[in-house]
């Protein structure tokens, strides 16, 4: 058979969400694959900029839905450093319980995500009905399952009883169970390893080159997490373990993961028991003075970094955002080219792609002569009124906003 | 002629079948959503879905052939319902017994499987044709193990008739004990004939989109389906006429309950196979069937050979 | 072949469990205390300060004032725009606004998605 271009997106079943990869086939094997980005741009870091700090938390908390708090918190502590203000120990806390819930939460997604691509429903089915648990303790807390609104500048919102506490911790004793039999299944069912064991191979030198972050980098052998790195939140006072593992492909991914569940639900019970009495937040000026801040979040698919400039006035100057998937992504054709067709959507699952958190502003470079073309936003509005001129629209009549 | 008619088309043919097909679809769906802890469908869904796609628009890509395309649907469900007539039901023979009719059986389960290949090949889309290719190579990955494995009680028998086979085990019950290994390689084989997981290779969803059935909507998609569920219950019985010939008593209701019963367990464990197991990749897949099936079904020959020379003797 | 299979004994241990399924809508959905649903207003509390208008990061609460001699004030609530958020619940000096458990706000007309709270 000749050789086949087939594109896999940016509509397919095998991706939740829209993104290019054209691979060209040879039989059962891919020969090439390249990736296209940017179906998901949604113009958030624009939209920061005419928004004030309060209302940009929860904008900012909409970039993903699983990895929302990881979000709305690495871009508060980058405006608190700007501002100079340090927040309650149990504030801190209350942030990182509701950070390591959240790993869970994402955690147990992935696997029942992982389960659907290798076409074992029944995992898929019973790992999601064991989420509902995390979903539940998290309804109790911060009042949603995703999105929780946790945060506000200079600590959080809603503070946690000893009901809640304890409902937590029967929970956590509960999902560690289960959890336990899943890396039970994981690691001794054939059918599952046969299909994860072998495939998407990155070696140690190859996840340095191409900056791996998170699991895909701990599953190659580096013992890198901003949690033990960079300490933030109340992680300097918490005992756990970094997990990595030598497999460096796809069932080394998956044991990190779940191992890592395990490791939250030590680091969620001592956060409970050593909960520090205080405040829950310090008032924060609406104007932040001017500088600039940049900071470091273990989201639980890897590093998010945040950076933020402010110029004095109540609305941010600057809101960047580098997702950890972006930073996954330039392995992905390392890891699928010379593999068997069959494997891609587990190998594409594996770096737990968020593509809506990674949809940001990109260059764009011409192939044939190398010239970078870059838009402002005076330019774009322009090239959008010329393009609309040649199809006989005239959009400069157009009315401003609308009125409802 | 017209008692032969009502036989062929309604009862216990054409008409019978299909009813059958769709009660064994919301059967295998029930009970693979109970094993997963959730309801499942109601009993009139198959119903349902098979009225829906028959009302609802056909498309046909502009490429592909429109004779071809319209015609194969109706190959695979004629050659799945021309199967079931040579299976015994209740009683011991089936409506139009003759010597050798096994071997048509298992031609007549071959046909459409190489639709399925022929569905995708002529659909002129991209995923379809490596569905297509992926149903014919598992096509000769399970075909040997399961002829073997179904070739070997009739060696025991003695004859090639299904009809035969299942009167001799009926006078011999404990000899289809010896026939273990066959069942175990013949049930795994028809999950494989079917497409189902862990051999839905064909039919990938979170790989190839819909396989080979990409580009079929509609009518043709229906007719498709209907051939697969008809599928089932052709392989289903065969199975329990070959390798349960236990409880056949002659009174036609009792032995329509006893078919029904066989038939059951058969759908249970095929249920229970799709539920447990992740799927596998062509290339695993055939290294399975070559390295684990064959030399299974090899041995069930082996021992029926030998069971043979000993009766005889 | 024999470590194949692993999860049989817990799938035939779900065979005979009822299902975990909530049958919605004939069953209530359990939602928990504290849940942020839909905008509760106690009028007599309003001041008419429009704080929680200028924090609402989208646009959807809006105060009027309906008597021209005494200071009544009416919200009003664009459903389709709240993001159930509580910023307006948290900034409002006066504790007028509180967060329900209602959360079954599905319309099909645009219009009536614009509610008096």
């Amino acid at each position: 058979m000749a050789k086949m271009m087939v594109p896999l997106g940016p509509q397919h079943p095998a991706l939740e969400e829209p993104e290019s990869f054209n691979l060209l086939l040879d039989g059962e094997r891919i020969a090439a694959a390249t990736v296209a980005l940017g179906y998901n741009h949604r113009g958030m870091e624009k939209a920061c900029e005419s928004r004030t700090y309060i209302q940009d938390i929860y904008l900012l908390e909409r970039i993903c839905g699983i990895c929302s708090h990881s979000h709305s918190s690495s871009y508060v502590q980058a405006v608190e450093t700007i501002a100079g203000i340090e927040i309650p120990k149990r504030a801190s806390y209350l942030r990182t319980l509701i950070g390591e819930l959240e790993r869970v939460h994402s955690h147990l997604l992935w696997l029942g995500v992982a389960g659907h691509e290798i076409g074992f429903q029944t995992l898929f089915m019973s790992v999601w009905k064991d989420r509902e648990l995390v979903m539940d303790i998290l309804e109790r807390l911060t009042g949603n399952r995703i999105n929780y609104g946790m945060n506000t500048i200079g600590g959080v919102r809603r503070d946690i009883d000893l009901s809640e506490s304890d409902e937590v911790l029967k929970a956590l004793d509960l999902l560690e169970e289960r959890t336990t039999y899943y890396i039970k299944v994981c690691t001794e069912e054939q059918s599952i390893i046969a299909r994860l064991s072998g495939v998407g191979k990155l070696s140690k030198e190859e996840a340095l080159r191409l900056g791996a972050v998170g699991p895909v980098l701990r599953a190659s052998g580096v013992r890198h997490d901003v949690r033990r790195d960079d300490p933030y939140d109340a992680y300097p006072d918490l005992d756990f373990d970094v997990i990595t593992d030598d497999h460096a492909d796809v069932l080394g991914r998956t044991i990190v993961r779940v191992l890592e569940i395990m490791q939250s639900y030590k680091i969620c019970r001592q956060v409970i028991r050593s909960m520090p009495e205080g405040p829950i937040s310090v008032k924060v000026p609406t104007k932040i003075p001017v500088g600039e801040a940049f900071s470091r979040y273990e989201a639980p698919r890897g590093e998010d970094i945040h950076y933020v400039r402010s110029n004095g006035t109540d609305h941010p100057e600057r809101v960047k955002v580098r997702a950890p998937t972006l930073a996954n992504l330039a392995s992905i054709t390392n890891m699928i080219e010379g593999g068997y067709l069959a494997d891609v959507p587990i190998v594409i699952a594996a770096i737990d792609p968020c593509f809506s958190c990674t949809d940001r502003m990109i260059r764009v470079q011409d192939s044939r002569s190398g010239q970078e073309k870059r838009f402002d936003w005076a330019g774009l509005r322009q090239y959008s009124i010329d393009w609309y001129k040649k199809q006989g629209v005239d959009l400069t009549q157009a009315k401003a906003s609308r009125k409802d | 002629m017209a008692l032969s008619l009502f036989k062929i088309l309604i009862f216990p043919g054409f008409f019978f079948l299909s009813t059958l097909a769709l009660v064994f679809e919301y059967l295998d769906r029930k009970l693979s959503a109970r094993m997963q802890n959730r309801v499942g469908p109601p009993w009139y869904q198959p119903t349902a879905d098979f009225i829906k796609l028959i009302s609802k628009e056909t498309v046909i890509p502009s490429e592909a052939d429109h004779g071809i395309f319209k015609a194969i649907p109706i190959f695979a469900l004629a050659s799945t319902a021309s199967a079931f007539l040579y299976i015994p039901i209740w009683g011991q023979q089936s409506l139009f017994p003759f010597d050798c009719d096994l071997l048509v059986v298992l031609y007549f389960l071959t046909v459409p499987t190489i639709t399925f290949f022929l569905a995708g090949w002529f659909s002129s889309s991209l995923y379809a044709e490596i569905g297509s290719i992926r149903a014919m190579t598992q096509l000769f990955a399970y075909e040997v193990p399961m002829y073997m494995a179904l070739l070997g009680p009739a060696l025991l028998a003695g004859t090639w008739s299904v009809s035969g086979i299942t009167a001799f085990y009926h006078i011999h019950p404990l000899l289809s004990l010896l026939n273990l290994p066959g069942f175990f390689v013949a049930i795994i084989a028809a999950q494989g004939k079917l497409e189902r997981a862990p051999f839905d290779i064909p039919d990938a969803e979170t790989e190839i989109v819909g396989g080979t059935f990409t580009e079929y909507s509609g009518r043709y998609l229906a007719l498709f389906r209907m051939a697969i569920d008809c599928e089932m219950v052709v392989l289903a019985a065969l199975i329990s006429a070959i390798f349960f010939p236990a409880l056949l008593p002659a009174n036609p209701v009792l032995g329509m309950l006893a078919f029904l019963v066989k038939t059951v367990v058969v759908v249970f464990l095929l249920a229970l196979i799709k539920t447990s197991f992740a799927r596998f990749r062509i290339d695993q897949m055939i290294t399975f069937c070559w390295k684990t099936l064959a030399p299974l079904s090899l041995l069930q020959i082996l021992i029926d050979l030998i069971a043979k020379g000993v009766i005889l003797s | 072949m024999i470590r194949m299979g692993k999860m049989v004994p817990y799938i035939m241990q779900m065979l005979v469990k009822k299902p975990n399924t909530t049958l919605y809508p004939s069953v209530k959905a359990h939602v928990e205390e504290h849940f942020r649903g839909a905008l509760k207003f106690d009028q007599p509390k309003c001041i008419g300060c429009k704080i929680c208008m200028k924090v609402c990061p989208s646009n959807a609460i809006e105060i009027e004032r309906i008597s021209e001699t005494e200071k009544v004030y009416q919200a009003y609530v664009h459903m389709d725009r709240c993001i159930f958020c509580g910023q307006c619940v948290d900034s409002c000096p006066k504790k007028a606004l509180e967060n329900t458990e209602n959360f079954e706000l599905a319309s099909t007309d645009k219009k009536s998605l614009k509610v008096a709270i």
